[in-house]
């Protein structure tokens, strides 16, 4: 039977429509999880030694001090990024399988995950050195066998809690309450908890109480998933009530409005465009890594002008580059309707800029680094308005990715999420403005900035020339992105 | 009127549609009937310049499909749930239509308010979104969206399928009514051989992408189309 699963998972991995980038992006997954299993196990090996002789307390002490910060850290992480167990549910329940198998075998399925495993990194290496610099070695291993139970707990509480919508937001703001209120000395969770980590070593016996709440949660989250497992239980979709949104003020754009409110709901009612909207928020605050010089080879005039970009960009890079497949699960009715592509891609192009200029609003608050940083900015929104807008709507047309809207998963580590098209579509983008700015940096800083702002302008200025360029290629394209888009 | 010439569509090796001439006079009621995989959907999505022929053409009043985007302006369709957008409740989706086809949010709500019976009062006013409604209601806005902005050229895929028997019923009706009323081009296509002898006046049989039958309905034509697909299952 377990065969059977097994078979049936690495079918459903190896035929899905998106199997080629879903491997390579498992390839890179594989590389970052090596990345940090090398980190973890090269501060397991020196962190025994760097406590000691750098802060002179006790290694050990001081791990399990911290231990329930990683604990927390750990669920709240595994709630966002970790997938649950996504399989087939509905088709096996009419056959002779019990139930209990089923659901075994979907909560076994993640103990896979590299969340389980990175943890082992730094214990096993961490824990020879307690042994080899004279810690009780019964000790140790219970104690490792204790954290480990702890780090098998967090998986299977963040199955209890991860069909709840809040429960992720609770976790995180426990945990900024107890680091905020440790930080200023009000209240220190970590000398209660520290004590509680460190009876695993003084009292071996300890390592059964951690194991009996992995034991428990597991039995709680297999209950969890049996009672669920009906078709207007668990596995049913979650409908919300409709509200009919008409958006009259939009009315004034014309033909262009038809577009713009529905790419209005297009945002608001599918999760996975409401998360990239949302997500467009974060690039917002990647010019702190430039302007504060805390990282130090971003301080050169070159990196700013490419994080101008980016702030005043993120909606344009993380919405903008799948126009339009966005509206590929209803391509058919576009392309059969009395309408033409301008009045399409100029809505799109609408929201875009529109989205952009307010990323450039709420990031006038940079004015605090000083005004050539506000002027920076300030270039490379005209540069993203005038010239990135049309790049990305071109890009678009190449990329033909049908995207499933009302898709569960998480816009993190989401297969469909990257693709090397799109990473290399991003190339001209970047460079080309940072060139400019070379170039007339060659003279001198403002030229460089005005460079860069006058190339955006003179975009602008060619609107209808371009316009006509990109409504050709996505005619050209038209027969082979709905056949794309048929491919799901 | 539709004119297809010389038209040739392949996958690779596999030809799925080879005709040499058809002729769709206008304000004709035509009915497309065929096995699985005879091509009629094909034909359909090429007739909406929807793939690319690798030979021929179809001309819609005159102008080339897939040069040409003027007959879009009197051509509607509804072929499959890829002409629905799931995340809009249907009152915005027939508002959509309307508002690319030029009529105003108070036509569309008389126009629409007219299908009251047919809907079963289980689309309008629902507050769920078309990608919530079961597969039949999904049909049904489908069908009455293509009907928005008193198109002269109407495409339906199974239009029947999915319906219940009373729907079907007066789906039957309301397409013969359209077709007879406002001198419109319907094409339908149907696995249901009775359905499409009552709703259509001539009726093409597509075997493995070919025209094997071009009937104009009479009374005996069931019977005929039933002994050809009973032919066709011993054959097979």
């Amino acid at each position: 039977m377990l065969a059977q699963f097994l078979s049936l998972q690495w079918k459903s991995f190896t035929r899905s429509a998106s199997f080629s980038t879903h491997l390579s992006i498992k390839i890179l997954i594989g590389f970052l999880l090596l990345y940090f299993a090398a980190t973890f196990a090269f501060l397991g090996a020196l962190a025994y030694h760097i406590i000691q002789d750098e802060l002179a307390r006790d290694p050990l002490e001081t791990v399990n001090q911290f231990m329930i910060y990683g604990c927390f850290y750990w669920v709240v992480m595994r709630y966002f990024i970790q997938k649950t167990p996504v399989f087939n549910i509905t088709p096996l329940l009419v056959h002779p399988i019990s139930k209990n198998k089923i659901v075994h075998f979907a909560m076994g399925k993640t103990l896979s995950s590299g969340f389980n495993w990175l943890g082992l990194f730094f214990m096993i290496p961490f824990s020879i050195v307690l042994v080899v610099e004279g810690h009780n070695w019964v000790g140790v291993l219970s104690w490792f066998v204790g954290i480990m139970a702890f780090v098998m707990s967090t998986n299977y509480f963040n199955l209890l809690i991860n069909n709840n919508q809040k429960a992720g937001a609770i976790a995180l703001s426990v945990l900024a309450l107890l680091g905020g209120l440790h930080y200023v000395h009000i209240f220190d969770i970590t000398a209660y908890s520290g004590p509680v980590f460190q009876a695993l070593y003084q009292y071996p016996i300890a390592a059964l109480v951690p194991i009996a709440l992995w034991v428990f949660l597991y039995k709680a989250a297999f209950a969890d998933y049996k009672k669920e497992m009906y078709i207007d239980g668990g596995l049913a979709l979650q409908q919300a009530e409709a509200k009919t949104q008409e958006f009259t003020w939009l009315n004034q754009f014309g033909k262009t409005a038809v577009f713009l409110k529905n790419d209005l709901r297009l945002i608001l009612r599918n999760k996975r465009s409401k998360s990239t909207a949302l997500m467009s928020f974060l690039f917002l605050f990647y010019g702190l890594f430039f302007f504060t010089g805390s990282v130090e080879m971003y301080n050169s005039p070159m990196w700013s002008i490419f994080a101008g970009i980016f702030i005043s960009g993120g909606f344009l890079f993380s919405f903008g580059q799948f126009v339009p497949s966005w509206d590929s699960a209803y391509y058919p009715l576009l392309m059969t309707q009395n309408t033409s592509y301008r009045e399409y891609l100029n809505s799109k192009w609408l929201l875009i800029v529109v989205a952009t200029l307010i990323s450039w609003l709420l990031s006038t608050p940079y004015i605090y680094f000083g005004w050539d940083v506000f002027f920076l900015i300030l270039a490379a929104t005209v540069y993203n308005v005038g010239v990135n807008s049309y790049l990305v709507l071109w890009g678009g047309a190449y990329i033909k990715m049908p995207i499933d809207l009302t898709s569960n998963k998480k816009a993190f580590g989401d297969k469909q999420a990257f693709n090397i098209k799109t990473l290399l579509l991003t190339i001209p983008k970047l460079v080309l403005p940072v060139l400019i700015y070379f170039l007339g940096s060659l003279h001198s800083e403002q030229l460089g900035i005005a460079l860069v702002a006058l190339t955006g302008v003179m975009g602008l200025a060619f609107k209808n020339h371009v316009f006509s360029i990109i409504e050709r290629i996505y005619v050209a394209q038209k027969h082979k992105t709905l056949w794309a888009y048929k491919q799901k | 009127m539709i004119h297809v010439k010389q038209l040739k569509k392949s996958y690779g090796e596999k030809q799925v549609l080879a005709i040499d001439a058809l002729e769709i006079p206008s304000g004709q009621s035509f009915g497309l009937v065929g096995n699985n995989g005879a091509g009629k959907t094909t034909l359909f999505s090429a007739l909406l310049d929807l793939i690319r022929l690798n030979q021929g053409t179809i001309t819609n009043q005159e102008m080339d499909v897939s040069s040409s985007e003027t007959w879009k302006q009197f051509t509607t369709a509804f072929l499959d749930e890829t002409f629905l957008i799931g995340y809009l409740t249907p009152e915005e989706y027939f508002y959509f239509i309307g508002d690319l086809r030029g009529v105003s949010h108070s036509d569309v709500d008389a126009f629409v308010g007219q299908f009251e019976d047919f809907f079963h009062r289980e689309v309008l006013k629902q507050k769920k979104y078309l990608r919530d409604l079961s597969k039949g209601n999904q049909k049904k806005a489908g069908i009455v969206g293509a009907l928005i902005g008193s198109p002269s050229v109407i495409v339906l895929d199974e239009p029947f399928a999915n319906l219940d028997p009373s729907t079907q019923i007066r789906l039957k009706e309301l397409l013969r009514e359209w077709s007879q009323q406002k001198g419109v081009t319907l094409l339908i296509s149907s696995h249901d051989l009775q359905h499409v002898t009552e709703v259509c006046e001539r009726i093409v049989v597509l075997d493995k992408g070919e025209v094997v039958n071009d009937i104009k309905t009479q009374t005996q034509t069931l019977k005929d189309l039933e002994a050809f697909f009973t032919q066709k299952s011993q054959e097979g």
